[in-house]
């Protein structure tokens, strides 16, 4: 299964929620994973991807955060 | 306490415990209305520095150190301490300087507006609504991509500068330096007017440190409420406004400081165009910024340089709004309170168009 990565860190909120809405439009299935670099952007990715219907959860990286979105 | 806080819940609860604390703090000697309010607390901070000489608004207010070294202690606990920035500082610096110019023509920040509807000050509506179509705006710009780019991670020891800052005004308060040229100063302490009223030091800058802990822990925030609600429907942070209302309404209910009505309110005007234009622009800036000035201040205290910046540029604002005569008092709007909201409309479109599709 394709992976989608969304690169956010950097951008704080609302930032990431942002880039991730663009990336999951369109999709009725798959995988994305979301970089970010605070807990803050973490909490609202995730929020923002159960909101829409995904299931999150988030491994620790180098000090930033990958968000893994799957549906 | 700590689950609590970072829950779906956090929000709505540090909402109740803010709104409480902000009607204790009027009980205590704020001004009305004015249990929190960063624009106007800057702008005391700013007269008490000499950076503007309007006599009646000049005071070290312990609420705003207390919200920026809470945050520190916070982040620093729960390791979210991390010091970042570069994302366009000078135009967040102009953000925040048009941002209190906004605030100050309608006289209160965002949560100063939300605290003058729960104390029964009608012309708080005028400002709401121009609050929501500012962040309105400001979101149809995140739409096309509106972005002031992405920070880096700075060494750990840059985001000491606003913690250590906080020291700094607290140490003022306490010493009161009289060394002036002029016999009085380099501290001014306001002997009448809203300057003059406030609670006991170690009272609001308690209160201060819990809202700053709090708002860490759950985020809250007063811009990204309306932002959020607009552009993913998601109402996580709005609980929190419609909790901080609540509470504060009904504390001021029980404490005896409900007056509903236009006229006569504390520190409030009843020219609701700029009530409402003044807000506009305020919401707009916010929103470009990334959230209102108590998160702002909280995000300094994070670590965050441009929200250091930020909160900078409000400083500067202040200073500005008083000695260019852009701030509105009682009787009404500054001699040129109106055609500095419209440059400063102008500064955050231009800022709005020049700065989308980056992402």
């Amino acid at each position: 299964m394709e992976t989608k990565i969304v690169d956010a860190r950097g951008y704080s909120c609302p930032q990431p929620v942002l880039m991730t809405k663009k990336a999951l439009e369109g999709l009725s299935s798959g995988r994305a994973e979301v970089l970010v670099d605070t807990v803050t952007s973490r909490e609202n990715v995730m929020r923002y991807g159960e909101h829409a219907g995904w299931s999150a959860s988030f491994e620790e990286n180098d000090g930033g955060y990958n968000v893994i979105l799957t549906k | 306490m700590n689950r609590i806080m970072v829950s779906k819940n956090g929000p709505v609860i540090a909402g109740l415990v803010f709104g409480v604390i902000a009607a204790f703090l009027v009980k205590l000697g704020n001004p009305g209305n004015m249990g929190f309010c960063v624009a106007c607390f800057t702008r005391d901070i700013a007269g008490a520095l000499g950076l503007h000489r309007a006599a009646v608004v000049q005071y070290l207010r312990p609420e705003i150190p207390g919200f920026i070294l809470g945050s520190f202690i916070s982040a620093l606990i729960f390791s979210e301490y991390k010091p970042r920035g570069g994302s366009s500082p000078m135009v967040r610096l102009g953000l925040g300087f048009f941002a209190m110019i906004g605030a100050l023509v309608f006289l209160g920040c965002p949560w100063r507006a939300y605290l003058r509807l729960a104390g029964g000050d009608l012309n708080s509506l005028a400002g709401i609504a121009g609050l929501a179509v500012g962040v309105g705006v400001g979101v149809a710009f995140l739409y096309k991509g509106f972005s002031l780019g992405a920070a880096r991670q700075n060494p750990k020891a840059a985001g000491l500068v606003m913690p250590l800052l906080a020291v700094a005004i607290l140490a003022l308060l306490f010493l009161k330096p009289l060394f002036g040229t002029e016999g009085t100063g380099p501290v001014f302490f306001s002997l009448k007017g809203p300057g003059s009223m406030h609670a006991p030091i170690l009272a609001s800058l308690a209160a201060g440190l819990a809202v700053g802990w709090l708002a860490q822990r759950s985020r809250f925030c007063t811009v990204g409420a309306i932002r959020d609600l607009i552009m993913v429907k998601d109402a996580h942070l709005f609980k929190g406004i419609a909790a901080f209302i609540v509470a504060a309404f009904a504390a001021n209910l029980a404490l005896g400081q409900f007056h509903p009505g236009f006229e006569n309110q504390p520190v409030a005007h009843t020219m609701q165009l700029w009530n409402f234009l003044g807000m506009v622009l305020s919401g707009l800036a916010f929103t470009l910024a990334g959230g209102c000035p108590g998160r702002m201040l909280i995000m300094s205290g994070e670590g965050d340089s441009d929200a250091g910046v930020f909160v900078m540029g409000m400083l500067l604002g202040a200073a500005f709004a008083h000695n260019f005569s852009l701030a509105s008092s009682g009787t009404g709007i500054g001699a040129y309170g109106a055609p500095a909201t419209l440059v400063g409309l102008v500064f955050c479109l231009v800022v709005g168009w020049l700065f989308r599709n980056r992402i």
